[in-house]
C-alpha cells in the first residue's frame, strides 16, 4: 500500500513540473512583445514600458525568469496583478470560497440526480421510462451549459422571480448556478450509472443473490449499485475537473464571483500574471485532487494497489 | 471475415440504428440549411436596421430581431455554418495532431514514448476547457484561433486513443511478418497499424465534433471566440444575454440551434460506438 501511494505521490511530480513549464511559457507564447499587448489599452510612455518589463523580470536569462517563477510559486506568491496591483495569490484566495461552494453544491445534485436517474433506468430496461430517461440523459449532455443557464434565469428570476438572477454569497443565489451545473454532470453521470449497473445486473454473483432468495431492492443495492459505483467513482476526479471549468461559464452567466470569472476577466483584460497564476492554481488544484481521489479508491478497492 | 463485407455489414448495422437514423436526419438538415444559408435567409444577417430593433417573432421576423435589428433567424441559419466548419476544423487538426503522436508514441516506445505521454499528461492537467482557454489567452480572439485553441486542447484524446490501439496491434502477427518481409516503419505505420485505428478514431471524432461545437461557443460566449458582428452562435447568446427580459428570442433560438446540433452529433456517435465496439453488441 506504501510502495502504491508513494508511487502515485510520485507521478505527479514530472506533471506539476510540466504544468509550471507550460503556464511559464505562456508569456512567450504571445505574438509581439508581451509588455505591449498587455499595455495596449494605455498611453504609456517607453520609461512605463522598461519599468514593467523590470517588474515583470522580462529582462533575465529565460532559466532564471523560470526558476524565480517556480520558487514564488511553492512559497505561495503567484505574482502582482498588472490591473489592481494585488497580490495575485490574495485575489485567487477571495475568489477560493464561492468556487469551492458551487463546485461542491453542483456535483451534490449531479450525483444524486445522474445517479437516480440511472438507476431506475437500468431497472426498467427498454421501457418507456429508461426511454425517457435517457433522452433526457442525452439532452443534458448536448445542452451548453450557459444557455441552460440563460434559460433558468428566464423562468425562475424573470417570469416566476423565485431566485435572483445574478450575484452571489447566500443560499438563493446558488440555487441557480449549482442546478445548471449540477444537471449537465448528472445526465454523463446517469448514462454510465445505466451501462454499470446493466452490466452488474447480469452478473452470475447477482443471479445467485437473487436464487438465494434475497429481496429485489436488496440485491439491487447491495449486491449491483454497490459495485456498478465503481466506475462513477473513477470519473469522479474527471468530473471535479469538468465542473471546475464549467464554473468557468457559469460564474459568468449568473455574474457570480469566483476563480472562473477571475480568470475570465484576467483574460479579456490580458493581466497576465492573473491569467498565469489562476492557471496555475486551477491545474495544481485539479492534479492534487485526481491524486486524492486516486488514493482513496485504492483504500476502498484492494485490487488497484495490488496491481 | 474480408474487410469489405465487414465494413458495409457495420454500414447497415448503423442504417437500422434508430438513434442514428434520428442523428443522421438531424446532421443532413443542419448542412443543407447551412449550405443553403445565403438563400434561406429572408435577411442580411449583419446588417443592422435600428428601427426594427427588439422585434418579437412574427410575420416580419420569423425568430424576432435583436437590439440591433438584425433578423435571428438569417443570423440562425448563417450560424449554423460557422459552427459546423468550427466543429470540423477543430476536431480535423486534433485529428492531424493527434493521431501522429498516438501513432508513432505507440509503435516506437521507449524514451520518446515515455517523453510524448509526459507532455500529454501535461495538458490534461487542464480540465475541460482550461486548456482552450489557456491558449486563447495569448492569443487575438478570432474565429481562427478560437479553432486552434480548440482542435489543440482535444489533441491528448486522440493522441492517448491512437496509442492505445497500436500497443495492440503492433503486437499481432501480421505486423511482425511485415516487418519479416523487410516492410519498413513507416510502411507498417500506414499500411498496418493506421487502419486498426480508424473505427475508434471515427466514433471519437464524431463525439468529438459536439464537444468541439460546445467549447467554441463557450469561448464565443465568454467573449474570447468569434467577434462582432460574426452570426456566430455562442457570441449572439451572450448579446441575447442582456436583454433576456424584452426579448427572450434572441438568445433561445442560436442555444437551441447548439442543443440540436451537438444532439445530432451525440446520436451518430453514439450508434456508431454500438455498432463498432463488439463488447456492447447484443
Amino acid at each position: 500500500m506504501l510502495t502504491y501511494i508513494t508511487t502515485r505521490i510520485l507521478a505527479c511530480v514530472p506533471v506539476l513540473v510540466g504544468v509550471t513549464l507550460a503556464v511559464f511559457s505562456l508569456l512567450f507564447l504571445i505574438p509581439g512583445d508581451p509588455v505591449k499587448m498587455m499595455l495596449a489599452e494605455f498611453a504609456t510612455t517607453p520609461e512605463q514600458v522598461a519599468r514593467m518589463r523590470a517588474q515583470l523580470h522580462l529582462d533575465e536569462p529565460i532559466p532564471v525568469q523560470y526558476g524565480r517563477f517556480v520558487g514564488h510559486a511553492l512559497t505561495g506568491d503567484l505574482g502582482t496583478s498588472i490591473r489592481s496591483r494585488r497580490p495575485v495569490a490574495q485575489e485567487i484566495g477571495e475568489n477560493l470560497g464561492s468556487t469551492a461552494v458551487l463546485a461542491t453544491t453542483s456535483m451534490a445534485v449531479a450525483l444524486i440526480l445522474g445517479i437516480s436517474l440511472g438507476l431506475v433506468a437500468s431497472l426498467v430496461r427498454n421501457s418507456w421510462l429508461d426511454v425517457l430517461a435517457m433522452l433526457v440523459a442525452l439532452l443534458g449532455v448536448s445542452m451548453p451549459s450557459f444557455w441552460l443557464g440563460l434559460l433558468l434565469i428566464l423562468g425562475f428570476s424573470l417570469h416566476l422571480g423565485w431566485f435572483p438572477a445574478t450575484g452571489g454569497g447566500d443560499l438563493p443565489h446558488l440555487v441557480m448556478p449549482a442546478l445548471t451545473l449540477g444537471l449537465i454532470a448528472s445526465a454523463i453521470i446517469a448514462r454510465l450509472t445505466r451501462s454499470s449497473m446493466l452490466e452488474v445486473l447480469g452478473q452470475d454473483y447477482v443471479r445467485t443473490a437473487r436464487a438465494k432468495g434475497l429481496a429485489g431492492w436488496g440485491v439491487v443495492v447491495r449486491h449491483g449499485l454497490a459495485n456498478a459505483l465503481i466506475p462513477i467513482i473513477t470519473i469522479f476526479g474527471l468530473q471535479f475537473g469538468n465542473l471546475m471549468a464549467g464554473t468557468v461559464i457559469v460564474e459568468t452567466v449568473f455574474s457570480r464571483p469566483g476563480i472562473g470569472r477571475l480568470l475570465v476577466g484576467a483574460i479579456l483584460n490580458k493581466d497576465f500574471p492573473l491569467v498565469q497564476g489562476t492557471i496555475l492554481f486551477v491545474a495544481t488544484a485539479y492534479v492534487l485532487i485526481n491524486l486524492l481521489v486516486d488514493l482513496a479508491y485504492a483504500v476502498v478497492d484492494p485490487r488497484i494497489r495490488l496491481h | 471475415m474480408p474487410s469489405s463485407t465487414r465494413g458495409s455489414a457495420s454500414t447497415s448495422r448503423l442504417l437500422r440504428h434508430r438513434g442514428a437514423q434520428v442523428g443522421f436526419a438531424i446532421l443532413t438538415l443542419l448542412v443543407l440549411l447551412a449550405i443553403a444559408a445565403p438563400w434561406l435567409s429572408p435577411r442580411d444577417p449583419i446588417r443592422t436596421s435600428p428601427r426594427d430593433a427588439l422585434k418579437p417573432p412574427g410575420a416580419a421576423f420569423r425568430l424576432g430581431s435583436d437590439q440591433y435589428g438584425r433578423d435571428v433567424l438569417s443570423r440562425v441559419l448563417h450560424g449554423a455554418r460557422i459552427s459546423l466548419v468550427v466543429g470540423l476544423v477543430a476536431v480535423g487538426i486534433a485529428v492531424a495532431l493527434g493521431t501522429p503522436v498516438g501513432l508513432v508514441s505507440g509503435y516506437y516506445g521507449g524514451r520518446l514514448d515515455l517523453v510524448l505521454m509526459r507532455v500529454v499528461d501535461v495538458m490534461l492537467a487542464f480540465p475541460g476547457i482550461l486548456l482552450a482557454l489557456a491558449i486563447v489567452s495569448v492569443l487575438r480572439p478570432s474565429l481562427a484561433n478560437l479553432m486552434i485553441a480548440v482542435g489543440i486542447a482535444a489533441v491528448p484524446t486522440y493522441a492517448r486513443l491512437v496509442r492505445g490501439s497500436v500497443l495492440t496491434a503492433k503486437e499481432q502477427l501480421y505486423v511482425e511478418a511485415a516487418r519479416a518481409l523487410g516492410c519498413r516503419d513507416r510502411g507498417i505505420l500506414v499500411r498496418y497499424l493506421l487502419p486498426n485505428v480508424v473505427a475508434p478514431l471515427v466514433v471519437t471524432a464524431t463525439l468529438g465534433l459536439g464537444t468541439a461545437i460546445l467549447s467554441a461557443a463557450a469561448l464565443s460566449f465568454l467573449g474570447l471566440g468569434s467577434q462582432p458582428p460574426e452570426p456566430e452562435w455562442g457570441r449572439m447568446l451572450s448579446e441575447g444575454r442582456d436583454y433576456l427580459r424584452e426579448a427572450w428570442w434572441i438568445a433561445t433560438f442560436p442555444g437551441l440551434g447548439i442543443m440540436v446540433t451537438v444532439l445530432g452529433m451525440n446520436l451518430v456517435g453514439d450508434g456508431l460506438q454500438d455498432v463498432l465496439d463488439p463488447r456492447l453488441r447484443e
